[in-house]
């Protein structure tokens, strides 16, 4: 294990930067976002096709690319860097992790060619040491009746994963009603989906919970680019921006500040890569460290610094942060919403409590 | 063509079996210092072998249950001296003190800070004369931890007022028998003296005893100073262990002590600790490829605050034992004990973590300006000679 980044993953990194830089500028999203297609399905097609992300899980044998979770790490931390509105973490990470482990072999030979796109039917502010609330129930004849509320990706999604109980039912997202709510994030807005008397077909046993843990434990790598992105933007900024003749930059005041986020922020780093290692090995191969435990820390961890640092980078840019002209508000928002997302830093702590023997009072 | 693991390997198995662990002592560290196998990334002839830094663990897994040198004791010597010996000694200087100082034969403390002369150390106003191919040193130094048994120092004095502060330093090996070195205990806020201050009167030290180029000692000090913060920041724990390991073990035996307050803090506490670690783990990992660069102040910074809130709570916790003091008496100590000793002394000791090696607040701006590239503040003592500032 390494904590360190491969050259193959930067190698990855550095073609997922250059292909955001030239189709996925901020001023690129700032419009798109209030558009009638927020999402970029056309690069997502090269993403996903060309550059092959949406298989980075999926064995070679159905057509993926056979990777880990470190490689899928790296891609969050660039679509999180550039708050790229692109359904990868919804369909290549949550949905393909709940494929994978229920050992569907065709679904998930589409969505790892970029073909297909699916969305997991789950709340996004479901946490992954609670169960599901059970809003959605099967008829004998296989028929899902309910509603499901803040799933995000199913806008753009072919099928949705719907977990019911302790089986996950496929869906396709025709039959289903998927309404699309102003969003607190942008750049990943949340539907509500809704069944009645929709067709669906079982796909077999899933523990929702460790789907949730594993991308729990990867969102962490997206809210690490966010909050990399928010870190150097405001170093740029108060590098140039003049006040009482100096760079703001050169006020102690300011300077100590960011001397605390970028310590914060290496923290993220190591605590993001360890996740990104500890989930790489295959279901059932406990890795060393512990997968559950590195992923509660990461989760709680990132979740903050992505929104301290965010805020900060709001703070510090003075007024200009203030407008919506600058984008750095796309990023407060999306590390707000993260941070609910798959547990928040509170909950993710009480899991430490138990997985580090630290009981609770009785 | 750099040894790789197994060649490394193959010379400990080697040097083990052509000597007797069982036998004396200081004989058998003599003989692994000039077997290479002291520190595996120093040059040969120097107590290594020209490796990678990090296949060091290799030799002491294989040399695991042999005599060993004593860390606490030797940490300024083997951190801080060795080093800046080896970056900017000569041929004479390396060979004369890094056998001695590896096996502890010889123990070496640092003279940087003055009374008058703290964060701002390039201020400082121990002055070393020329005299008749020798230096007279005079002054006061301060917060020397080990002088009182060590043989050597390692020194930073001014050798021209006359030009502004950074540019006036020479760096000097000092030698702690000579005449006119005195070393008195400093109590400090836990009851005992891990420090010295060191008074310096008519010393005179050998031009060989100099170490680099005259005026040239503040870079020769930053050396010295950017292993401190690696030294103080890098020492790898296991997860859970450490300073948070005492406070988790605390928790876990008092069930009747837990509130939700208490929790909650404990738990951000735990987290921090764990990502600390990661990082420190993850810094280490860049080390061993390249030398201590400005990142390893960011670890200082972390380790000092975790210590000081982490040795809070723990007091906190223990309530009614939290009021008791475990020894207040003024005596010497041999250094920092974390383990051994009471809440209050670790609560107390860990105060010092963030003055310390560089105190927080300066280490910030290190980070600030040589990590994130941000200006420095206007400076007024920049062009004036260090004689001319005001004081």
């Amino acid at each position: 294990m390494t904590l360190l980044y491969t050259e193959v993953e930067e190698e990855l990194r550095a073609s997922v930067r250059d292909l955001l830089t030239d189709r996925c500028p901020a001023d690129a999203v700032l419009k798109r976002v209030e558009s009638e297609a927020p999402y970029d399905m056309d690069l997502w097609k090269t993403l996903a096709g060309d550059i092959g992300v949406a298989g980075l899980l999926v064995p070679e044998d159905y057509g993926g690319a056979g990777a880990s979770a470190r490689e899928v790490a790296v891609v969050l931390e660039e679509l999180g860097r550039a708050v790229a509105p692109l359904p990868f973490f919804t369909s290549s990470v949550l949905a393909t992790k709940a494929l994978l482990s229920v050992g569907e072999e065709d679904l998930i030979q589409e969505l790892a060619s970029g073909e297909a796109t699916a969305a997991l039917a789950v709340s996004l502010a479901a946490s992954p040491y609670r169960p599901l609330p059970e809003t959605v129930t099967v008829t004998d004849g296989g028929l899902l009746n309910g509603e499901i509320r803040a799933v995000a990706g199913a806008d753009v999604a072919d099928v949705l994963l719907v977990p019911v109980g302790t089986a996950l039912y496929r869906v396709e997202a025709e039959n289903a009603r998927i309404e699309v709510l102003p969003s607190l994030d942008l750049t990943r807005p949340i539907a509500t989906v809704t069944f009645s008397d929709t067709p669906a077909s079982a796909l077999g046993g899933l523990d929702v919970r460790s789907v949730l843990n594993f991308g729990a434990g990867l969102l962490a790598s997206e809210q690490l680019g966010v909050a990399e992105w928010c870190l150097g933007t405001t170093l740029a900024y108060i590098k140039e921006r003049r006040q009482f003749a100096r760079p703001v930059g050169s006020f102690q005041a300011i300077k100590h500040r960011m001397a605390d986020l970028w310590l914060d922020v290496v923290r993220a780093r190591a605590a993001a890569r360890n996740a990104a290692d500890l989930l790489s090995p295959p279901d059932g191969v406990e890795a060393a460290g512990g997968r559950e435990l590195a992923a509660a820390v990461a989760k709680s961890w990132c979740s903050e610094v992505a929104l301290h640092v965010a805020e900060e980078s709001v703070q510090l840019h003075g007024g200009i942060g203030m407008t919506w002209e600058h984008p750095v508000h796309l990023y407060l928002k999306r590390a707000k919403a993260t941070e609910i997302a798959l547990g928040t830093p509170g909950a993710h702590r009480e899991a430490v409590a138990a997985l580090a023997d630290l009981p609770a009072p009785v | 063509m750099a040894l790789d693991e197994e060649a490394v390997r193959e010379r400990a198995v080697a040097f083990l079996a052509a000597h007797d662990p069982a036998g004396d002592r200081l004989e058998f560290l003599r003989a692994r210092f000039d077997a290479g196998l002291a520190w595996v990334h120093f040059p040969e002839g120097l107590g290594g072998l020209g490796a990678a830094r990090e296949l060091q663990h290799v030799v002491e897994h294989e040399l695991a249950g042999t005599p060993q040198i004593n860390p606490g004791l030797q940490t300024i010597g083997l951190g801080m001296a060795a080093p800046t010996i080896l970056a900017f000694g000569t041929d004479e200087q390396r060979g004369r003190f890094l056998r001695p100082l590896w096996t502890g034969e010889e123990i070496w403390c640092q003279l940087f800070s003055e009374p008058g002369a703290g964060s701002d150390l390039a201020t400082l106003g121990t002055r070393a004369v020329r005299d008749a191919g020798e230096w007279v040193v005079d002054g006061q130094k301060v917060w020397t931890s080990g002088a009182h048994h060590s043989r050597w120092a390692i020194l930073v004095a001014r050798t021209d007022p006359d030009v502004p502060k950074h540019r006036g330093l020479t760096y000097f090996v000092c030698d702690m028998h000579a005449p006119g070195v005195e070393v008195r205990p400093l109590r400090q806020i836990t009851g005992e003296a891990e420090f010295n201050e060191v008074f310096l009167t008519g010393v005179r030290l050998g031009d060989d005893l100099r170490l680099g180029e005259i005026g040239d000692g503040w870079r020769v000090a930053q050396t010295t100073l950017m292993n401190e913060r690696v030294a103080i920041g890098g020492a790898p724990v296991k997860r859970g262990g450490g300073m948070v390991g005492l406070l988790s073990e605390v928790w876990r035996s008092r069930p009747e002590a837990r509130t939700h307050d208490l929790h909650q803090r404990l738990l951000r506490l735990w987290v921090e600790a764990e990502v600390t670690r990661l990082a420190g783990t993850r810094l280490r990992e860049q080390l061993s490829a390249g030398q201590p660069g400005p990142e390893g102040s960011g670890m200082k910074l972390a380790f000092a605050s975790l210590n000081q809130a982490l040795s809070g709570l723990d007091v906190e916790l223990r309530g009614e034992e939290g009021l008791a003091y475990d020894d207040w008496t003024f005596r010497r100590s041999e250094g920092v004990d974390f383990v051994g000793r009471g809440s209050g002394y670790r609560y107390l000791r860990a105060k010092g973590n963030s003055i310390e090696g560089g105190t927080s607040e300066i280490l910030r701006n290190i980070v600030a300006e040589r990590v994130l590239g941000l200006p420095s503040e206007p400076r007024v003592d920049k062009d004036v000679p260090w004689k001319d500032l005001p004081r």
